[in-house]
């Protein structure tokens, strides 16, 4: 499955789609770690708006790219994760400790310059 | 209203995403809110996930069950996989014996209204789990 990846300046901006199966996801893990490094981007956004479901396998590979992602002295922001989305999270235990979050594409890009702007 | 009982087989992570959104569908028509529709959603997933982790194949059926003065959905996610030799500790969070994350069983049962298993060593799992209309 194609996710779209837009880059906008420094930060690459990923749009995750509602079915997205595990091979989908390993798939964009890959793809968006070596954008990162192709495009030397200082930043992701990772936007989960569109996904009705975040289960285990998906909030753990979020994780690791977050975490892929800073070890190439990135930072990652997830965007969207739906009120539902959200309360099903927590009732299953999933949590997505040290990776950043916003509420929508809007705040995790003011996020980002704010962030930018006091490390430089 | 008509929703009659389906089956989905479950062999590919492909049928993962195919369960949880035909339960979805079928929360959803049965009057469910989004809220709750998204955590039958996600137990489905999650029961899908353990079938393809431990035993490969297996199979999920969805219904619509009548109790007193409520009417809910049921999930059944059954395969003859190698079993749980241990529920109790199956049913402990951090308990995981794929390399997965181990939340799976605790976090399924807390998300739907009850939960049950049965287990035989090398005959395979049923997890039976049922979500009450509000």
């Amino acid at each position: 499955m194609e996710v779209p990846i837009l880059k906008q300046g420094a930060v690459l901006i990923a749009t995750f789609q509602a079915a997205l199966s595990d091979a989908d996801l390993n798939q964009l893990r890959m793809g968006l770690v070596q954008q990162v490094v192709k495009f030397r981007s200082r930043a992701v956004i990772v936007d989960v708006t569109a996904m009705d479901v975040m289960d285990s396998f998906a909030s753990r590979t979020l994780r690791e790219i977050a975490h892929m992602i800073r070890l190439r002295g990135a930072e990652t922001v997830i965007v969207g994760i739906q009120p539902e989305v959200a309360f099903a999270m927590v009732q299953l235990g999933l949590t997505l400790e040290g990776v950043a979050t916003a509420l929508d594409l809007e705040e995790g890009l003011a996020y980002l310059n704010e962030k930018f702007k006091t490390t430089n | 209203m008509s929703v009659g009982e389906i089956h989905v087989a479950i062999s590919s992570d492909q049928d993962i995403v195919s369960a949880r959104q035909q339960g979805r569908v079928m929360a959803t028509e049965l009057g469910f809110s989004t809220g709750d529709a998204t955590l039958i959603a996600t137990a489905i997933s999650e029961l899908a996930r353990n079938i393809i982790s431990y035993a490969r194949k297996g199979q999920i059926t969805l219904k619509m069950v009548n109790g007193l003065n409520r009417q809910g959905i049921s999930v059944i996610a059954s395969d003859q996989g190698p079993g749980i030799p241990d529920i109790r500790q199956a049913l402990r969070d951090g308990f995981s014996t794929s390399g997965s994350l181990g939340l799976g069983l605790p976090g399924v049962r807390r998300l739907m209204d009850e939960f049950e298993i049965t287990s035989q060593p090398g005959r395979g799992t049923t997890v039976a789990v049922k979500k009450w209309k509000q």
